[in-house]
């Protein structure tokens, strides 16, 4: 991938996932939210993860954003009113994600592989589908069930959660 | 030539905006979205890694893809259960401001 292409998606993703925080309106925040995962797709489809970047398309624009804007539109959330804005909090909020910031550079500024380009790979990446197959049905085959019980607990939990008594 | 460190570094900036937006934001659905960002910004530094390790045969290490393979999972599980939570909030106390919600009582 040309490193310009590299740039304008990961400005993309950065922008637009600033806008999901700054943005008073919920809906406005859930489509940047959209946008934003686009473009991290398209990073992962820089990374030669083609799977990787279809699932996220598919899983976190396309399902979970469409919970997420049906929920805003069930409770039918408006722009937020103005309200007294707790400086001092604000204030602390800024500084540590300041800190955590100036933190990640640090050590991403020390860490030595981080100057090296990536390696060409003399394979072809066609098949990623069949090797994280044949991995997650082989290697990883217990926690591959796992996630099925997870998934079928969370359904069973968000059908109590949401039943009208919650007694 | 991009290089692995701007991979790490937008991974890192992804994951402060969604740690701003969670100390800073009040709305209890944005503060949710905040996290989804963070999880993905560790996505996207588990794949640069991958993409990084080529083995000798010069396929990617496919053991990352299959780490973010299984957080895309539980994310969405996660997200499934976190807003029917906020869905049974709001209708206690009709309200999805977080300073609204401060007692532990139903």
């Amino acid at each position: 991938m040309p490193p310009f292409l590299f740039w304008i998606f990961a400005l993309l993703m950065l922008v637009f996932g600033a806008a999901v925080v700054i943005n008073r309106n919920p809906i406005a925040s859930a489509l940047n939210l959209v946008v934003s995962f686009l473009g991290l797709a398209a990073l992962f489809i820089s990374l030669d993860a083609y799977f990787i970047g279809i699932i996220q398309v598919l899983v976190y624009a396309g399902a979970i954003m469409v919970l997420f804007l049906f929920i805003i539109m069930l409770l039918d959330l408006r722009a937020e009113k103005l309200r007294k804005i707790n400086w001092v909090a604000s204030a602390g909020g800024v500084v540590v994600a300041f800190a955590l910031l100036m933190q990640i550079f640090y050590v991403v500024g020390r860490f030595k592989s981080a100057g090296q380009p990536f390696p060409r790979m003399p394979g072809s990446t066609v098949d990623d589908v069949h090797n994280i197959g044949l991995l997650l049905f082989g290697n990883y085959n217990l926690p591959f069930q796992i996630i099925g019980v997870v998934i079928l607990v969370a359904t069973i939990g968000v059908i109590v959660l949401s039943r009208r008594e919650l007694r | 030539m991009v290089t692995l460190g701007d991979y790490l570094i937008v991974s890192g900036i992804l994951f402060t905006i969604g740690f701003a937006g969670v100390m800073l934001r009040r709305n209890i659905i944005i503060i949710f979205m905040s996290l989804e960002l963070m999880l993905n910004a560790a996505n996207l530094s588990l794949v640069a890694f991958s993409r990084f390790h080529v083995d000798p045969a010069g396929a990617p290490n496919y053991n990352a893809q299959v780490f973010v393979f299984f957080i895309i999972t539980v994310a969405a599980a996660e997200v499934a259960v976190g807003l029917a939570i906020i869905v049974a909030l709001f209708r206690a106390r009709q309200t999805t401001h977080v300073e609204d919600i401060t007692s532990l009582r139903f």
